[in-house]
């Protein structure tokens, strides 16, 4: 009979090894769907390394679809740690955007100014909009996990509503898209003549702030203890509530900003296409980092790779693009049982 | 507003309604099973997703409609017995594994649709479940049409329904998974295997889900799309809170739920001058609120979410 046994020490190569190992198997697994259909998963894997890293190009717009992702991934990291289940980072993404297009279309203030602002704005609306799920759990013991589900599919309504009504921008044609947001405060591209603009700075910046906030503040110490014992955190002293609204916000103006910066960044207006769920992926990002902040931008990375690359793939091969999703979602899971082997061993 | 009032006394409103709350009914009563046992499944909405693609492809390739079902209801406790494996024997994160597989199993569908069928300018179709009239009774006015002209799974759902209460409450082996959602450490005194139980429950749980996600791909429409479920798994998640964990209240849920929807359909077209999102938008809405309305005397199975290890509290 084999048993778990929790592990007293976790050596650090087994921290290292666990996602590495994790993204193996997934890729094994999905080799065999490649290979269902007519393709030569090694040539496929190969179409996708050289789409997403092959010229300076691809690099470059593969890092541009990892920013949002390193801020969502930041988002779901920090709320998963104190177990408050942000799966509303779809939502929150999108509060932040319709509310940076809105104010940032007529804003009359320089751009040195107004980009900082902007950025503020979108993650107090994100941070507002999981306020209140959490307030709901704190206050009446609604479960966070239903509700932010539910509000992820009501604002993307709403944005639907608002980019077909008092924002639509009259000169989109084709799809409805809102009014863009002004030129000032579009971000600088880092390298010219390439979608990759300076909002991948501010993501690194933001997972560095993250990783100080949680490793070295009384509230990183405080969200630490909630999510391993809540019970023994509250004995200790710590007020759960406080803790647990903080997380929210936190988490939240984290999602949100990604919003943000993708809308001053990338696409001006806000379209209800604009995020091929950022917010879910950041969830398997987040899982793939070990929660870790550090290891969210190099998750981040990862995920974007597979992406953009499976974009590529596809259109070389034929085999449906949708593989990403499937690839995603297969190291979420075999990440979690890598996981379960950092912190258990097995016993006979 | 009197046009709304109109709307109301309607029958094809309230034919309707069975017809769209069939889906919501299977869910919840999958999710549950599930969560009776102790296993939260938020696998559900892409459980769903799979259930309507494999259901509509099996038909699709040539089986009968009940075969589509069937094939579904067997895909859908795959996806089940793989959150079971994650999250009972390995105690994994319910969350996380759920997430994990409603990412996973709807995006596996994706991909095998897209791999298997041939998609022109519009997706191609089956020949769907017709509405069966049950003779003598469907020619009742006004309950005829409303109760005795849908479509088989309809039957199907409410038979399902009346089952599942029954197990749960009158059997040896709903004691057994009511016990196990309760406490599992006394399900092992009992000389009964926690485990085995939950690892059934979910297989179950999500088969029944899955055939309410084919009921979509097969009656309500014709085809498959990405993007179809749109959130129904998750609106059974807030279902089950709603019904305090018992079939009769998730069916009295689903029904009441799927009236607001059918009712917000047919006021888009009568009033004129409001968003149509507005109306999308309440179904949603009204899940939450009915979430905060019953949270403070939620009955939740004491062990829902505790993974059991033999000699661990």
């Amino acid at each position: 009979m084999m048993r778990l046994e929790r592990r007293t020490h976790v050596p650090l190569y087994l921290v290292v090894i666990a996602p590495l190992a994790a993204i193996f198997i997934a890729l094994l697994l999905a080799a065999g769907l490649i290979a269902a259909a007519g393709v030569n998963p090694l040539t496929a894997y190969g179409e996708m390394l050289t789409g997403a890293l092959g010229s300076r190009l691809s690099i470059t717009e593969m890092l541009t679809r990892a920013t949002p992702l390193i801020f969502t991934g930041l988002a779901a990291a920090v709320a998963f740690r104190a177990r408050l289940w942000n799966i509303g980072g779809e939502g929150q993404f999108f509060v932040g955007a319709l509310v940076t297009a809105w104010i940032g279309h007529s804003l009359g203030v320089p751009g040195w100014i107004g980009i900082p602002l902007l950025m503020l704005a979108g993650m107090a609306a994100g941070a507002a909009l999981l306020a209140g799920p959490a307030y709901l759990r704190l206050r009446f013991g609604v479960d966070e996990v239903v509700t932010t589900l539910l509000l992820n599919f009501i604002v993307i309504l709403f944005v639907g509503l608002m980019i077909e009504g008092p924002m639509r921008d009259p000169l989109a044609f084709g799809w409805p898209s809102s009014v863009p947001v002004d030129g000032d405060f579009r971000l600088p591209d880092l390298i010219p003549r390439t979608r990759l603009h300076i909002g991948l700075l501010f993501a690194i910046a933001a997972a560095g702030a993250v990783w100080l906030i949680l490793a070295r503040t009384v509230f990183g110490a405080e969200t630490r203890a909630a999510g391993l014992n809540a019970s023994a955190a509250a004995f200790a002293g710590i007020s759960l509530p406080r803790t647990i609204m903080g997380v929210a916000l936190l988490s939240g103006a984290l999602a949100g900003l990604a919003g943000s910066v993708e809308v001053m960044g990338v696409t001006a207006g806000v379209t209800t296409t604009m995020s091929p769920g950022f917010g879910y992926a950041g969830i398997v990002v987040a899982m793939l980092a070990a929660l870790h902040p550090a290891g969210v931008v190099a998750a981040a990375v990862f995920v974007a790779t597979v992406f953009v690359g499976a974009d590529a793939m596809s259109r070389a091969t034929g085999v449906p693009s949708f593989i990403a999703d499937v690839i995603v979602a297969l190291c979420l899971l075999t990440m979690i049982v890598a996981l379960l082997f950092t912190t258990y061993r097995v016993r006979r | 507003m009197s046009d709304a009032i109109d709307l109301l006394l309607n029958t094809s409103l309230w034919a309707s309604v069975l017809r769209i709350a069939t889906p919501l009914i299977f869910g919840v009563l999958g999710a549950l099973l599930c969560e009776r046992s102790g296993v939260l499944n938020l696998g559900i909405e892409g459980i769903m997703t799979m259930g309507a693609m494999s259901g509509w492809l099996a038909v699709y390739m040539g089986a009968p409609l009940l075969v589509g079902l069937m094939i579904a209801a067997l895909c859908g406790a795959a996806m089940g017995l793989l959150h079971a494996m994650l999250t009972v024997p390995l105690g994994l994160s319910q969350h996380v594994s759920g997430l994990g597989i409603t990412l996973f199993a709807s995006a596996l569908a994706y991909y095998l649709y897209r791999l298997l069928v041939e998609v022109g300018d519009l997706p191609p179709t089956i020949e769907a479940f017709q509405p069966l009239n049950v003779p003598g009774l469907s020619d009742i006015p006004i309950l005829g049409p409303i109760l005795f002209s849908q479509a088989l799974p309809t039957y199907l759902a409410l038979f399902a329904v009346a089952a599942m209460a029954y197990v749960l409450a009158r059997t040896p082996l709903g004691l057994a998974i009511r016990m196990t959602g309760e406490n599992p450490h006394a399900v092992e005194a009992q000389g009964l295997n926690p485990i085995r139980i939950r690892i059934g429950a979910v297989v179950a749980g999500s088969a029944l889900m899955a055939v309410g996600g084919a009921f979509l791909t097969t009656t309500a429409f014709n085809s498959f799309f990405p993007g179809m479920v749109q959130g129904r798994g998750w609106i059974c998640i807030a279902l089950v809170v709603f019904a305090s964990w018992r079939p009769g209240k998730a069916l009295i849920g689903a029904v009441l739920f799927s009236f607001f929807d059918a009712y917000q359909l047919r006021l888009q077209t009568a009033i004129e001058g409001v968003p149509y999102q507005l109306f999308l938008m309440a179904p949603y809405v009204l899940s939450i609120v009915a979430l905060v309305l019953v949270a403070r005397r939620a009955e939740v199975p004491a062990a829902l979410m505790a993974p059991y290890r033999r000699g661990e509290r």
